[in-house]
């Protein structure tokens, strides 16, 4: 799995690509809480599109991020869901809560 | 693709098709993923189920490894991988996959998962595999966990 950051006015784009699981979810959720908590990133976007695989640390990951943000009254958001994706957090009842794009024009444009 | 007869797929005599030996290095998940997911392809699950029985297997071995082993990295886990028959309803084979480690007794009431009405991190892998698999039981004997995950085929095109 790797991450990386593009930043942009008030907006961070963690790219991700890979599968993001126990080995690796833990960087994911350290780079997702420093972003929200302590930049304070008013828009901090999570492109998936180069993820094929999230288990269940991941989405935690994810969810940690979402409360943080919505703590601090920031937007978090995802685009480019895998089918694998898009099934657990439909499994886990979360797709809903999430604020979900297809790319990152309509991610940014949102 | 089209979908394959099972019996393409020779089972040893006790039906067991495959069987991986690790350790509880989460680094080695997604090499059982792989596994699983030519495993599931070969025995002629469609997309979705290929990926509920992958889904499955991770979230289980990621439990063994967090809570059974607790983090250690060095403790052994067998998966093996078996062709079952067909429920009485039904007309078609299973995968059986059995999670085996050497962690301490699961306390069962701990292994219902959570209620998903509440927005929180955590506790889902329960859920996914639940959700995934025709049936999930837990055994315990000799002082090794058993864990037992059952996926029926369906007919796809």
């Amino acid at each position: 799995m790797q991450i990386s950051a593009r930043h942009s006015d008030n907006t961070t784009i963690f790219d991700v690509s890979g599968d993001i699981d126990l080995a690796n979810s833990p960087e994911v959720r350290k780079a997702l809480l420093r972003e929200v908590r302590e930049k304070r990133t008013p828009r901090v976007v999570m492109n998936l599109s180069k993820v094929r695989y999230i288990d269940s640390s991941g989405v935690a990951s994810l969810v940690e991020g979402l409360k943080a943000s919505r703590d601090l009254k920031l937007r978090f958001i995802l685009f480019g869901l895998s089918p694998s994706a898009r099934e657990v957090l439909q499994l886990s009842r979360l797709l809903k809560i999430f604020e979900v794009y297809d790319n990152e024009d309509q991610a940014l444009s949102s | 693709m089209r979908q394959l007869d099972t019996r393409d797929v020779t089972p040893a005599s006790d039906g067991l098709l495959l069987k991986l030996e690790l350790h509880s290095d989460p680094q080695l998940l997604c090499v059982v993923r792989g596994a699983l997911e030519r495993l599931t392809e070969v025995f002629g699950f469609s997309p979705p189920d290929r990926r509920s029985v992958t889904r499955a297997v991770d979230e289980a071995l990621t439990n063994i490894m967090r809570h059974g082993y607790n983090g250690r990295t060095d403790q052994p886990i067998e998966v093996y991988c078996k062709r079952v028959r067909p429920r009485p309803s039904e007309r078609h084979d299973g995968l059986e996959i059995l999670l085996c480690d050497q962690g301490p007794a699961v306390d069962p009431s701990k292994l219902r998962g959570r209620r998903l009405d509440e927005i929180k991190p955590g506790g889902l892998g329960l859920h996914f595999i639940r959700q995934s698999m025709d049936t999930v039981e837990y055994a315990r004997a000799g002082g090794i966990n058993q864990f037992r995950l059952v996926k029926y085929l369906q007919p796809w095109t």
